[in-house]
């Protein structure tokens, strides 16, 4: 299924999707105000588009100073060219310490890479301990957001997948009541946990740690009472030194939920006392996406998944509708960069409106990459037939004014007297859910060369 | 100064009045002004599909036929955005492209940036509500967007404003996307009505009487949705505001 008809379906449930759009609209609204009440904003977006910049030119040698100060710091370094091999590493890394239990703080590199279910097959208890990654994990869903993975859940969907699961009163959807039962559920999982497995939001070259955000502290909490603490990055989340952190910091909560700051912005520059940490440098397609011009930038992105809340199609069609790991119009240009022909309906779910390209805190030309991938559909092969021949006719026409002026004419003169039922058949799509324009009696060439004449 | 009129495709095939009053704005300004007959389309909808070669012969020809005018003005954002971003692709370095780039004006960016008239002439006593079409808002700059914290200004309203008798109303979602699209509005046709009905009630909900805007295609697209739902609002090209022409 494209994206047409998932969109299709999540709208004909008209209540629950504007429900969505106004959830998210909401979010967007928060960043507005976030956003505005700091005169340097714009200023902030563009320091940091030439810190991502510049880090990109220069990947390699950041990524090396990276690794030497993290061995420095008694860090393990792990290099991963694919999900595979990333996969591989982390089950090798619990399997040597005998590991069975693990937990994990967000980290949409891993559902990239399908970790999840790769380390259930091979029997390790895993446990997503964000609470909107624990709700999706236990409907056996896919995260619908980058930042909010379970908004496409109401609070009473929240109540009746916990009292299927942690055994919560029935009908009891109170957000509180749910929260702290979660808790509960999840502190005993951190307890018993052998290693914990965090993702990555900025890496330091100049220090070799890696700084993880988060709103529920349990990135913290994991990594600290586990004694194997895993960190899956993806080669892009490289800043050069500790002080550019802060342009990152102050941009990310705030174009994500409108806050300030994240409630934790943890720091983990060595192992805890008497454990491992280990930190995978995952490639999975990136530096295909380094070379290629037209789509590099997309490799700024932070996730902060402004772009998301802000676009009208996201709002209106869930994140599901995408089908691929991240959706909403960072998702489709990663999609296409990852898998052009299995994603070849996202370029094209985008009016081009262009909002989230100056939504985006760091200045990601997103829609124009939207536009460019339609091309590189194109080039495929791979845009519909019957639309490519209509376009193609369409040019063709284009081309001689004076057979335009012909078929308009005729247009201009069947239209109005074409019966309904005819005139609005299948075959009109337009006409499913609006009325076509009434057709004037004359095209504006016919009235300006009468305007002309009557001038003379 | 020469002004070469460029009026979409479908305008000229559908909407002679809209086109007819943007003529008007500039005729009755005293301004000459030639509407060179043998223009067809500026290649968008192919551009915007992602078929290159097509919009590719077309914007070459559009290049041709407008290359000598010392402005183009046309009543779309969305066309004219289509000529100053995404013609380089297919015209850089061609003779004539960088000045037609940097002289194809929206007629409400014209106004107000070239010609700056201190009077409109029009009386128009109704509530309006401006949409502000994406590519005239984001591309060309007609007016601040809300996602980008720069001093608030609107080219749009600035003109509108010379009008006599004009209202307008506080929508709640000011610079959205009404879901238009060019062949989106085909491609993902559930999706671009719904978009379309939500933009109107915002409309319909602020008390407006008439929708106005830059681009006709969003407005035939609004109006399509309306004319379906019989709701109690029309849309109006902004040129037959502008043109008095009540």
């Amino acid at each position: 299924m494209g994206h047409p008809e998932a969109a299709e379906k999540f709208i004909a449930n008209d209540e629950r999707m504007h429900w969505h759009d106004k959830a998210l609209w909401f979010v967007r609204e928060k960043r507005d105000l976030a956003a505005h009440g700091i005169p340097e904003w714009e200023e902030l977006r563009r320091v940091a588009k030439q810190i991502k910049t510049h880090v990109m030119s220069k990947l390699d040698v950041y990524l090396e100073e990276f690794e030497e100060n993290a061995k420095e710091k008694g860090i393990h370094v792990h290099w991963a060219k694919d999900a595979k091999e990333h996969n591989e590493i982390v089950l090798k890394l619990l399997l040597n310490r005998g590991a069975k239990k693990l937990v994990k703080s967000k980290s949409m590199l891993t559902e990239e890479c399908h970790l999840n279910p790769y380390l259930e097959e091979n029997g390790i208890d895993v446990v997503d301990t964000d609470l909107g990654e624990r709700i999706v994990q236990l409907r056996e869903e896919a995260p619908s957001h980058i930042v909010l993975p379970a908004i496409h859940l109401k609070k009473e969907d929240v109540g009746t997948t916990f009292e299927h699961f942690l055994k919560t009163e029935k009908g009891n959807s109170d957000p509180t009541y749910l929260t702290r039962s979660a808790r509960v559920h999840l502190r005993k999982k951190f307890l018993n946990a052998d290693a914990s497995l965090t993702g990555v939001n900025f890496g330091i070259a100049e220090t070799g740690g890696i700084v993880v955000c988060t709103n529920e502290g349990n990135a913290d909490l994991g990594a600290s009472l586990a004694k194997l603490h895993i960190a899956s990055m993806g080669i892009e989340k490289i800043i050069p030194k500790i002080k550019d952190l802060a342009v990152f910091t102050r941009l990310l909560s705030r174009s994500a939920t409108g806050q300030p700051i994240t409630s934790y912005t943890s720091h983990f520059h060595a192992p805890v006392e008497g454990g491992e940490m280990h930190i995978i440098i995952v490639d999975n397609g990136r530096s295909k996406i380094l070379g290629s011009q037209d789509f590099k930038q997309s490799l700024n992105c932070i996730r902060c998944g402004a772009c998301l809340n802000t676009c009208p199609i996201y709002r209106r069609s869930g994140g599901h509708s995408y089908g691929y790991t991240i959706p909403g119009p960072i998702g489709s240009t990663l999609g296409p960069s990852k898998d052009l022909s299995a994603n070849k309906t996202l370029p094209f779910a985008c009016t081009l409106c262009a909002s989230c390209s100056n939504v985006c805190p760091i200045k990601i030309d997103l829609h124009h990459q939207l536009y460019k991938y339609r091309q590189h559909v194109v080039n495929a092969g791979l845009l519909a037939t019957k639309k490519h021949t209509i376009l193609k006719v369409a040019a063709w026409v284009m081309k001689h004014p004076s057979l335009l002026d012909f078929g308009g004419k005729i247009a201009r003169k069947i239209v109005p007297i074409m019966p309904r039922s005819i005139l609005y058949s299948s075959a009109n799509i337009w006409g499913k859910k609006r009325e076509l324009p009434k057709f004037p009696k004359n095209s504006f060439k016919e009235l300006y060369k009468q305007h002309k004449e009557g001038k003379k | 100064m020469k002004i070469g009129l460029f009026i979409p495709c479908y305008m000229n095939e559908l909407y002679p009045e809209a086109s007819m009053a943007t003529l008007k704005i500039l005729e009755n300004l005293g301004l000459d002004v030639e509407y060179p007959t043998e223009q067809t389309c500026c290649g968008q909808p192919m551009a915007n599909t992602g078929c290159a070669h097509e919009a590719d012969e077309l914007a070459r020809r559009f290049l041709k036929i407008f290359k000598d005018y010392d402005y183009v003005v046309a009543p779309s954002g969305s066309c004219v955005a289509m000529v100053r971003n995404n013609y380089a692709q297919f015209l850089d370095g061609e003779e004539g492209f960088e000045h037609l780039k940097t002289h194809t004006y929206e007629i409400v960016e014209f106004l107000h940036d070239v010609i700056k008239p201190k009077s409109m002439n029009a009386k128009f006593p109704y509530k309006v509500g401006i949409h502000n079409s994406c590519h005239g808002h984001r591309e060309i700059g007609m007016a601040s967007m809300s996602e980008r914290n720069l001093p608030e200004f609107s080219k749009v309203k600035s003109m509108l404003s010379l009008v006599e008798g004009i209202e307008f109303v506080t929508l709640k979602r000011k610079d959205e996307c009404c879901g238009f699209g060019g062949t989106f509005c085909v491609s993902e046709d559930a999706m671009s009505a719904a978009m379309g009905l939500d933009r109107v009630n915002d409309h319909v909900n602020a008390g407006a009487q008439i929708v106005t805007g830059v681009d006709m295609s969003c407005l035939m697209h609004m109006q399509g949705v309306i004319d379906r739902e019989k709701l109690p609002i029309k849309t109006m090209h902004i040129a037959e505001i502008l043109a008095g022409d009540l």
